[in-house]
């Protein structure tokens, strides 16, 4: 992990951390008061499986939004994001295979290996750990240029996790599909030729006035706005 | 199985209240027995059953009722709040609240097609079959499962007053169709209406009933009130819900789910640990209110009761 002065956090880090770690605080609690539904083992699965993946979607969305805004503080978050979704996953298997199965190897060699759901989630599982260790700064250093080519395997890991969704569920693929959506157009958004059309959006007029003129320092602390962001978050926290 | 927590142990008060209930509704059967000494679960009580009337004698139901789950039956909260029923929302917490104000009354039942005998019953015309209590397991098909109270009376006994022809080999069931009331099947993911199917032999066996009611109460909506299938040996999507039409058939009807993924839920959808569904395995189940998983068993557990009926059939291509 690379050392943080604390300085250095800007309330925008800050309130990533919070809005990361809130849904574990309160799925704990949930669990401790017995609220998760008559079927809490699976609610547990579900939800830290939907946030794994929201939680993957926005640190692969960092670039892209600097990209088009410049908004270059996103980029400092993205690693966050990204081993706090390997966080999830982590409870998310471990719910998995300690709660669920109770650890019955015969049940969970089959449920992992036969049944094609869990191995593509189980595979998007190994992958975010190999980019969870090597995520250090020093990992970073000793890998090189290989570091790079290693962690472009986030956005496997990506496809994998929306494929490991649209076959769980029974037969509505809508909500998988649209995930599966934003992760193809951020997937899009890294070809080169579509990165540099994206860094002209930059250049627009009307992004550049937002950067420019202090409403829009105004606008990131308006209470509608922030109310409008706070709704956002509630919903996919919620589901 | 789990032990019983000591705070799930049914109180006395809650007991006689509960066996005097029973007896009120000329339910004392072996079952009745079973259950309550091993529920483990509290009936609500304090609100007083409606609907069911008194006066209808269960002859015979001792003895002659088939194998009983024995296991520590679901609390009504769970059976009541946790539901499958698309037609109102795919989350199964908001069934409960939107189907709250469904109105099952009236409630008439259209039974045709190759019968002798075609009629529509009203709702209250099924309390003259042997209205009976039947605990039986409920395994769905996501690999969940329930011990489920059921206050019902056997299929067979209304098919036979419809007098069905030789050429009937199948009976097809029908939901409701009324997307104001059922704010579900607006949704055009799904081809409505819900419509589920028995062989003949299927919804003459003994163990299949019409229920009304659960746990001594009135069925409510999100449980597919006024009258709704169970068939204890199949997926719980067999169990179709809030009947308006019974028709026997010479085709195989085709199912709702059927229609949705044909490759994933076929006709016939007995529970078997053995066949798994194309993306899950079947070997386990997670049983409400319990914590890990529990081997499922060879048709729910009634293998005695139905295995007979499936002697010479490829339970893999006929899944």
């Amino acid at each position: 992990m690379a050392r943080i002065s604390l300085p250095r956090f800007t309330v925008f880090q800050a309130a990533v951390h919070i809005a990361a770690l809130l849904p574990l605080i309160i799925l704990i609690f949930n669990w401790s008061q017995d609220n998760l539904t008559f079927n809490p083992i699976q609610a547990l699965e579900l939800r830290t499986g939907k946030y794994a993946l929201v939680l993957l979607i926005l640190s692969l969305a960092c670039t892209p939004i600097n990209t088009v805004f410049g908004f270059r503080q996103v980029l400092k978050v993205r690693r966050p994001l990204g081993l706090y979704a390997f966080l999830y996953a982590s409870i998310h298997f471990a719910v998995f295979i300690g709660l669920d199965y109770q650890f019955n190897l015969v049940l969970l060699q089959e449920a992992i290996f036969e049944k094609r759901y869990a191995l593509v989630g189980f595979s998007a599982g190994l992958i975010l750990l190999a980019l969870a260790l090597t995520s250090t700064r020093g990992w970073m250093k000793r890998l090189g240029r290989t570091w790079t080519k290693l962690h472009k395997f986030v956005y496997l890991a990506g496809i994998l996790v929306i494929v490991h969704y649209v076959w769980l569920v029974k037969s509505d693929i809508r909500e998988p599909l649209m995930y599966g959506g934003i992760v193809l157009v951020l997937l899009l958004a890294r070809i080169p030729y579509i990165r540099k059309q994206l860094s002209r959006v930059r250049q627009h007029r009307f992004i550049r006035k937002l950067h420019e003129t202090p409403e829009v320092l105004k606008k990131k602390t308006d209470p509608k706005f922030l109310r409008r962001i706070g709704l956002i978050y509630s919903a996919i926290m919620s589901r | 199985m789990q032990k019983i927590k000591s705070s799930e142990i049914t109180t006395e008060s809650q007991y006689l209240s509960r066996k005097d209930f029973l007896k009120g509704m000329g339910i004392v059967s072996a079952s009745a027995l079973v259950l309550a000494a091993c529920s483990g679960q509290s009936v609500p009580s304090g609100d007083s059953p409606t609907g069911i009337p008194s006066e209808v004698a269960t002859q015979g139901s001792v003895g002659s009722t088939p194998t009983e789950a024995t296991e520590p039956v679901t609390s009504y909260d769970a059976i009541t709040q946790y539901n499958n029923y698309y037609e109102f929302t795919t989350n199964k917490e908001g069934v409960a609240k939107l189907a709250k104000d469904f109105p099952t009354s009236p409630w008439k039942i259209e039974v045709g097609g190759l019968v002798g005998n075609p009629k529509t019953f009203d709702i209250d015309d099924l309390n003259k079959f042997s209205i009976q209590e039947r605990t039986y397991r409920m395994r769905c098909v996501e690999g969940w499962s329930m011990v489920i109270p059921w206050i019902g009376f056997p299929l067979a006994e209304l098919l036979q007053e419809v007098e069905p022809t030789s050429d009937a080999k199948y009976v097809r069931f029908e939901t409701l169709y009324d997307p104001e009331k059922m704010p579900g099947q607006n949704s055009a993911w799904y081809q409505w209406p819900y419509i589920e199917g028995l062989r003949v032999d299927e919804a003459m066996n003994d163990l299949t009933i019409l229920a009304t009611g659960l746990y001594g109460k009135e069925l409510l909506p999100q449980n597919g009130a006024p009258v709704r299938l169970a068939v204890p040996w199949k997926y719980g999507f067999k169990s179709i819900k809030g009947i308006v039409k019974i028709d026997l058939v010479d085709e195989m009807p085709t199912s709702l789910w059927m229609a949705a993924a044909p490759h994933e839920y076929g006709f016939y959808a007995n529970v078997n640990p053995e066949v798994s569904h194309p993306r899950w395995s079947q070997a386990s189940e997670r049983r409400i209110g319990e914590s890990g998983r529990q081997d499922t068993l060879m048709y729910n557990g009634y293998e005695e009761e139905v295995a007979n009926m499936y002697a010479d059939m490829d339970l893999v291509v006929n899944y």
